[in-house]
């Protein structure tokens, strides 16, 4: 197994050839916001906040996708990387309606932290309070199209690691929503294996677990990244 | 002995052919299907076929092209709502898609739109009430030097102004 | 099929064609003002005045001039061809008669019009020329040549070299090197190589590559073969749009005609050399322009890009190393094949060498197509070629590149047309859309309209494109209805750098140009517009 050192934020690390700086960098106690990045399914740099510097590269790098190299340096923090996040989670509470006091994820919403990390008390861009409508219809869980971001991570669990396919994303743009099966109601979809896996994912109150009350809808991500370790890499403790 | 075993082996499940609802449209899409060797990548070449003959998408047909190329129902949703092309609904009888690229509005094609959307009473994207009529906009048709460009029931016309669009679109709601 | 079928073809082709060739363009511009009927009626004529033994009317793709359309050309009766333009069927009669010496009072165009006669053809030399649905015409005037002189005298690394000599760069906007894109892939090691032609022009405002793709689809196959042999594929895929079905339909011809005489397939001339081409439609997504969308597409999924790297070269189509060019890229690869790749490197400029089409649209006298060489001054393309603004009018800026792309001002008209001089002035290159206007437009309504198209055609996958572009457009909307302030504005300029920085793939990278080209010179129409600001003024938008 061959390593590569890198500098990441002026700390030299080693990492393994292969490594995404993300990893690089959590292994070394370096804290990189994320948002669409769940630890068992494949990354897809979407949400951008993992926006990375990498010296002598005028482009910033999503560090959830970008492989370690021999002798890069990577700053994950600066003044204008932090105002960039900063933005990209305005836009996002204005895209929606994202109101904290009422939702089942509060307090553990990585949507949430992410702003009080960052240090966002307001949001400058004009609300556009789009009209969503809430999925109650599956037995056990429910979706709430009003607090999506849209990351993905439920379709790709149902895809990569149940392997049902039941979500999806149709349509495009800030159009874009999640769909069970050919955009019908959860409750009616037939490949859905009731399996919970997405809302586990959820990195916001949009998919939960019915009867939660405001605040309730704490998830036990590693279960998720257990199972892909057990099978993938036959690595049964995780 | 191996007589035995091939009478005593269950028969394959036949392959569904065609359609519970026998329109002859999804045999016809089957075949196409064939064609392509049941590969998945060609989900959008299917489904360029299913709209030119089922004339839009409904869920039937895209319920038959997923189990025929085995892939989850979400999935072909999804593809056939990313692009403009497909429609979910029902078109009019007759299709006006009036071009949007840069050349014709800067020549003029928002007014073609607008007097079309007065009168025929629809926005863009939109079918009248009688069925008469479906307008769309295009992104570029690619017509550029002819601009404004109107395709009418797909045959494309140059240099419209909102007084020949408008006699076009009466044409077909008063036939 | 060996080298001499192909002459024997050729010849035999050549022996058999008439004295007078009229030449009717059957494009989709003219198609729209009924060129098939045009050419209907020209052939009945030419029975009717019994010119059978003389006259062959000949179907051809787009001769450029598409303002002056329906267009008709004549060779073989004066030493230049004759242009007839705004032609009806009821001219067809007139027409062939005048052959004959008879007087008309038909539109006859001047061929030596700065518009053709500043020209210089490689991509669209055969365009106008040839018919498009016959493989003989194209073998008549050398094609398929290139390629037999490729695979049976050079190696795939010199043909690499031949290209990278050419100094061409891709010609879909970024203007790559195209030799050192092919010789990575040429590199990447692998068994399976892909080869896709990227034919999904998808600015508003751009039609060469349907020009090309309708006028000579061989052209381009043989530009995809030849790449082919070079990096080591054996597969190839053309991706147009499916707003081009004349262009689809003769690609099929062409692909079918190719397959038939042994020059796609297997064994090549003979040589171990197979390929084959396939089409994919696209579905409309301006998305799928990005190579990376495009790749999804082929596979049948959403359009949506990922990041970069691995690059295509790498890892591409279905995992495997993939060259994509776009059309005209392709189209350049026949000639530096057969004239050199020195040749090619002395056309043009210092870093941007060869010709590039462009298709010169909007607000201005001669529409169609042109193909220019690389510097040439953009005035000399907008007024002497174009003719400048209709109506007395006066020319106030040039859109290139599309919604990527920028407005350059009149101030800027004799800046040379090359890749780093236009990036100077804030636009692109592009792929060769050149929308002019006049006095009469308002700057900021041009951009909300490249907003909104890049809002509508946004995938959605990353939030700065998504989220983003529409909240450019809301505050150009804002600003367009009077009710924005300075605060509004500095807060559109801090979104256009963060969406430019931020987003995934290059709509979203490029979507903030048009704002930021406008508001760099014609920044007095946006300020025009503001509301004074209550809360007095702007404080700096971020913390």
């Amino acid at each position: 197994m061959s390593a590569r050192t890198l500098t990441i934020d002026g700390k030299q690390i080693s990492a393994e050839k292969g490594a995404s700086v993300l990893q690089a960098a959590t292994e070394a106690g370096i804290k990189i916001p994320t948002l669409c990045h769940l630890e068992g399914v494949y990354d897809v740099g979407a949400c951008r906040l993992c926006l990375v510097e990498v010296k002598g590269i005028n482009k910033l790098l999503p560090a959830c996708t970008t492989r370690v190299a021999e002798g890069i340096e990577v700053t994950t923090n600066s003044e204008r990387l932090n105002k960039y996040r900063r933005m990209t989670l305005e836009l996002l509470f204005a895209e929606r309606n994202h109101v904290c006091a009422v939702c089942v994820a509060n307090g553990h919403c990585e949507l949430q932290s992410l702003a009080y990390g960052l240090g966002l008390d307001h949001v400058r861009y004009d609300y556009i309070f789009p009209r969503w409508e809430v999925d109650d219809t599956h037995r056990l869980f429910g979706m709430d199209h009003n607090r999506c971001i849209l990351c993905t991570r439920c379709v790709r669990s149902c895809w990569h690691i149940e392997g049902a396919g039941t979500k999806n994303v149709a349509g495009r743009g800030a159009k874009s929503k999640i769909i069970t099966d050919l955009n019908q109601k959860w409750g009616d979809s037939e490949s859905c294996t009731e399996c919970g896996k997405c809302v586990m994912s959820c990195p916001t109150g949009a998919l939960f677990k019915k009867g939660s009350a405001v605040g309730e809808s704490e998830r036990d991500r590693t279960k998720l990244e257990f199972i892909v370790n057990a099978r993938e890499k036959k690595q049964w403790n995780a | 002995m191996s007589e035995i075993l091939a009478t005593n082996r269950p028969l394959p499940a036949k392959p569904a052919s065609g359609h519970a609802s026998g329109d002859k449209r999804f045999k016809i899409l089957e075949v196409h299907i064939k064609k392509l060797q049941f590969k998945q990548d060609a989900l959008i070449e299917v489904l360029h076929k299913a709209q030119e003959l089922f004339g839009y998408l409904e869920d039937d047909v895209l319920l038959f092209v997923s189990h025929h190329l085995k892939l989850p129902p979400s999935r072909v949703y999804g593809v056939a709502t990313f692009y403009h092309f497909f429609t979910l609904k029902p078109q009019g009888e007759h299709t006006c898609v009036v071009c949007m690229g840069t050349a014709c509005y800067v020549k003029g094609a928002d007014k073609v739109v607008a007097a079309i959307e007065k009168f025929a009473k629809i926005k863009s994207g939109e079918t009248t009430a009688n069925n008469k009529l479906s307008l769309l906009t295009a992104r570029c048709i690619g017509a550029c030097g002819i601009a404004p460009a109107v395709t009418y029931d797909g045959q494309v016309a140059a240099k419209q102004s909102p007084e020949d669009a408008l006699a076009k679109v009466k044409s077909w709601m008063e036939a | 099929m060996q080298i001499e079928d192909l002459n024997a073809i050729a010849e035999k082709h050549i022996g058999s064609r008439k004295k007078i060739i009229v030449r009717t363009c059957m494009s989709a511009g003219c198609m729209s003002s009924r060129a098939d009927a045009i050419k209907k009626n020209l052939e009945t004529a030419v029975k009717e005045q019994g010119l059978d033994a003389e006259v062959e009317v000949r179907r051809v793709g787009c001769m450029g001039f598409c303002g002056q359309g329906p267009l008709v050309g004549i060779d073989g009766v004066k030493e230049k061809e004759i242009l007839f333009e705004h032609i009806k069927p009821e001219d067809a009669n007139a027409i062939i008669a005048s052959l004959k010496g008879v007087e008309s009072n038909l539109e006859i165009g001047d061929p030596d019009h700065p518009f053709f006669a500043k020209q210089t053809k490689i991509v669209r030399a055969n365009g106008g020329i040839i018919d498009p649905e016959k493989i003989e015409d194209y073998i008549a005037i050398g094609g398929y040549e290139a390629l037999h002189n490729a695979l049976t005298e050079m190696q795939p690394a010199q043909v690499v070299e031949e290209v990278t000599k050419s100094g061409l760069r891709g010609r879909g906007g970024a203007g790559f090197p195209t030799g050192l894109k092919w010789g990575t892939v040429a590199k990447s090691p692998g068994a399976k190589k892909y080869i896709i032609c990227n034919g999904d022009e998808g600015d508003p405002g751009a039609f060469m590559d349907r020009s090309v793709l309708e006028s000579d689809p061989h052209l381009v196959l043989e530009g995809m073969a030849i790449a082919a042999y070079a990096v080591g594929a054996d597969q190839g895929f053309l991706y147009v749009r499916a707003e081009y079905p004349l262009a689809i339909s003769r690609l099929q011809i062409a692909i079918k005609q190719a397959k038939a005489l042994g020059l796609l397939g297997a064994g090549i001339f003979e040589t171990p050399f197979n390929f084959n081409v396939d089409i994919r439609i696209g579905a409309g997504a301006f998305v799928c322009g990005e190579e990376t969308a495009l790749m999804m597409s082929v596979e049948g999924k959403r359009g949506t890009p990922r990041p970069r790297p691995p690059f295509p070269a790498e890892s591409g189509l279905f995992g495997c190393p993939t060259l994509i060019n776009n059309v005209e890229s392709f189209a350049n690869i026949t000639a530096i094949i057969k004239k050199g790749g020195d040749w090619y490197a002395s056309i043009g400029t210092e870093k941007s060498k060869g010709t590039k089409v462009f298709a010169l649209t909007g607000k201005i006298n001669n529409t169609g197509l042109i193909e220019v060489p690389m510097g040439i001054p953009l005035r000399q393309i907008v007024e002497e070629m174009g003719g400048g603004a209709p109506d007395g009018r006066k020319i106030k800026s040039v859109q290139t590149g599309g919604p990527s792309g920028g407005c350059i001002p009149a101030e800027f008209l004799d800046t040379p047309v090359d890749f780093e001089s236009l990036a100077k002035l804030g636009s692109i290159m592009g792929s060769g859309g050149m929308v002019v206007m006049d006095d009469t437009t308002n700057m900021v309504e041009i951009a909300k309209f490249y907003m909104e198209f890049c809002k509508d055609e946004s995938c959605g996958k990353c939030i700065p494109c998504r989220a983003g572009t529409a909240q450019m457009e809301n505050l150009l909307n804002k600003i367009i209805a009077r009710q924005a302030t300075q605060r509004d504005l500095a807060k559109l300029e801090e979104l256009c750098d963060m969406v430019k920085n931020t987003s995934l793939c290059g709509l979203g990278q490029t979507a903030p140009n048009p704002v930021l080209s406008t508001l760099k010179y014609f920044r007095n129409e946006y300020e025009e517009l503001l509301q004074p600001d209550k809360f007095g003024p702007a404080a700096t938008a971020t913390k």
